[in-house]
């Protein structure tokens, strides 16, 4: 359906000077909010569930229904944490909303707010983003001197104090339950669940913890309904999407689009990523962030039975980890016919090593072992044997961790043999090829010294 | 003794007051930010038990969350901390030439900084910018798409500036 793209949360970020509030407001800007503030709390919420909007960040959970479970005791105050860590390797989607249109993230903000019943609430942003922190800081106060935030919003009755909170470089701080220890200055370690943030969250009172881009498509979905959002989309994955397309494609950047484009429309057409650069063919995709499995050419654009692949949760997701994959955080790379596939999943398991947060051993070992051992493949010095170890190690951090950066971490690494074995036994067959090649990412280099 | 300057501790009381009595402790990240600013760029034993006296918690807990994130440096570093991203879309795009040329250039290993002090090399992981691999950041600005030629003119502005390239 092309030239049909709806733009919910992207249709204004061609405006100049959008991210100030008089030229927001210009453009119908806070309008949602009025709308929002003489409704009940419960009528937002019960939109948002008829929605079907599901959770941005990458798991995918519906949002409506995480708003639901708040707990609500007389006398505990109510959070609302928007998390705008955005860590996942692939994904730079909330970077740019936050960036072009602040204020439709703090309408988000506002709104959500007054429906989940939180008199205050924080928008944790990576540290890395400083320069983002700072646009999100003016935008806020001009927000508050104009009335939107602060006491009596509005003239509503509704008062709500928002602030921005840095994180200190971890991407561990994307999983909620660390996202909070690390707002209450602590290392980020994930908690044991339950209780589930709903019921014990920010300083031990019920908090719901949302992304960046959940919470700005609270707005459009207030406009229009939660049935009118419905409609948008295909079957369950409702709405628009922020994609954040990059590696070796001609238009690298973020995309909003519908849900149910089909991915080789997405890739090939010149709306979108416009094509694999310099006349290369694709190899292979990662669809929805470094976490998600990888797919060969054939498996990204036609599901095993044969149907055209569609950016969507159950498309993407279709066959299972065999065939499918996810659309996660929508962090979309796209890899030519040179690329590597196994220095490139060193570069992921290396950050996975990194990034783990060394409370769980099957994770805090398991993501150092397989980085050693994929070293060793780009080193000129792993046999046939070391693949079946990598199997191995990975299958034993799925599922035994608390928290899911181990199946993070596991998944591409099993996708990866899944897909691409015939690619590690070359390593192990060319050991001598290897050490001449200086790019490992040149494949073709490989096989010409090969040859 | 270490100490904010007036200005720092304005800014460090009104961080303060964002969270409720008594959970003062949350403030400890963005203290962190604003003493490795006010501090030559890395957090010294001394500036971590200034901050925990100013937020009234053992030197401990600030030790413990300092060492646990990235952004927080426990060794001094040069002027211009150069964190060039090396995740699979910077890696894809060619940020292993871009590594390579910059040891090359500054003549240190990742992880060194240069003798005047100037500059420290650290590689990172995916800092949000693989739309336009490759990537460095340098204090608070992304330096994006970067080609060897941008290279250069980044590292000539830094040394014609000669400031410490500040976060916060």
């Amino acid at each position: 359906m092309l030239g049909m793209t709806k733009k919910l949360l992207l249709a204004l970020d061609h405006i100049e000077g959008i991210s100030k509030l008089d030229v927001y407001r210009q453009h119908g800007g806070y309008a949602v909010l009025q709308k929002a503030l003489k409704a009940t709390p419960e009528s937002l919420v019960e939109e948002v569930k008829k929605s079907g909007l599901r959770g941005r960040g990458g798991a995918g959970f519906p949002t409506g229904m995480k708003w639901s479970f708040l707990a609500k005791p007389e006398g505990v105050p109510r959070y609302l944490v928007c998390n705008a860590d955005e860590s996942e390797p692939g994904t730079f989607k909330d970077r740019y909303l936050m960036e072009r249109i602040p204020h439709l993230l703090i309408e988000g903000m506002i709104i959500s707010s007054f429906a989940l019943g939180a008199n205050t609430s924080y928008i944790y942003v990576r540290g890395e983003y400083y320069y983002i922190i700072k646009i999100l800081e003016k935008a806020i106060e001009e927000a508050y001197a104009a009335g939107l935030l602060g006491k009596n919003i509005l003239g509503s009755g509704y008062d709500l104090n928002l602030y921005v909170q840095p994180g200190g470089g971890a991407y561990i701080c994307g999983e909620e339950t660390a996202l909070l220890e690390s707002l209450e200055g602590k290392r980020g370690n994930p908690r044991i669940k339950p209780p589930f943030p709903a019921v014990a969250g920010l300083w031990g009172c019920p908090t719901v913890v949302n992304n960046v881009e959940t919470i700005a498509a609270v707005v459009p979905i207030i406009q229009m309904g939660g049935d009118e959002y419905a409609k948008i989309g295909i079957g369950k994955s409702t709405g628009t999407k922020l994609i954040s397309a990059s590696g070796h494609i001609n238009k690298p950047g973020v995309y909003e689009i519908e849900l149910g484009l089909p991915v080789e429309e997405f890739i090939y057409s010149e709306q979108y990523c416009g094509g694999i650069r310099n006349g290369k063919k694709m190899k292979a995709v990662v669809a929805g962030g470094s976490s998600v499995p990888i797919l060969p050419t054939e498996l990204i654009l036609k599901t095993a039975a044969g149907e055209p692949r569609l950016m969507s949760y159950e498309s993407l997701g279709d066959g299972g980890f065999a065939t499918g994959t996810m659309l996660g955080s929508g962090g979309f790379i796209v890899y030519d016919e040179d690329t590597s596939i196994v220095k490139n999943l060193f570069t992921f398991a290396r950050f996975y090593h990194h990034e783990s947060c060394g409370q769980c051993s099957p994770c805090r070992e398991g993501t150092g072992w397989m980085e050693k051992i994929l070293h060793k493949f780009i080193d000129g010095h792993a046999t046939l044997a070391d693949i079946d170890l990598l199997w191995d190690v990975q299958s034993k951090i799925e599922g035994k961790t608390i928290c899911p950066l181990g199946e993070a971490a596991a998944w591409p690494v099993a996708a990866a043999i899944r897909h691409f074995r015939h690619e590690f036994e070359a390593y192990v067959n060319n050991p001598a090829a290897i050490k001449q090649v200086k790019h490992y990412y040149r494949l073709n280099k490989l096989e010409v010294v090969n040859s | 003794m270490v100490q904010f300057s007036t200005e720092a501790k304005a800014i460090a009381e009104k961080i303060i007051r964002r969270y409720p009595e008594g959970k003062q402790k949350s403030a400890l990240l963005p203290l962190l930010h604003l003493a490795q600013a006010e501090f030559d760029g890395w957090l010294s034993v001394e500036t971590m038990d200034y901050v925990a006296e100013l937020l009234s918690i053992k030197p401990i807990e600030v030790y413990e969350v300092a060492s646990f994130y990235t952004m927080f440096n426990l060794q001094p570093v040069g002027r211009y901390l150069i964190e060039i991203c090396q995740t699979s879309s910077c890696w894809a795009c060619g940020a292993e030439d871009i590594i390579e040329y910059l040891e090359g250039k500054l003549q240190i290993k990742v992880g060194q900084t240069t003798p005047d002090g100037m500059f420290t090399l650290k590689t990172v992981e995916c800092l949000g910018s693989c739309g336009t691999a490759p990537m460095f950041q340098i204090g608070d600005k992304f330096h994006e798409n970067l080609t060897l030629e941008k290279v250069d003119g980044i590292l000539e502005t830094c040394k014609t500036e000669n400031k410490r390239s500040r976060y916060c």
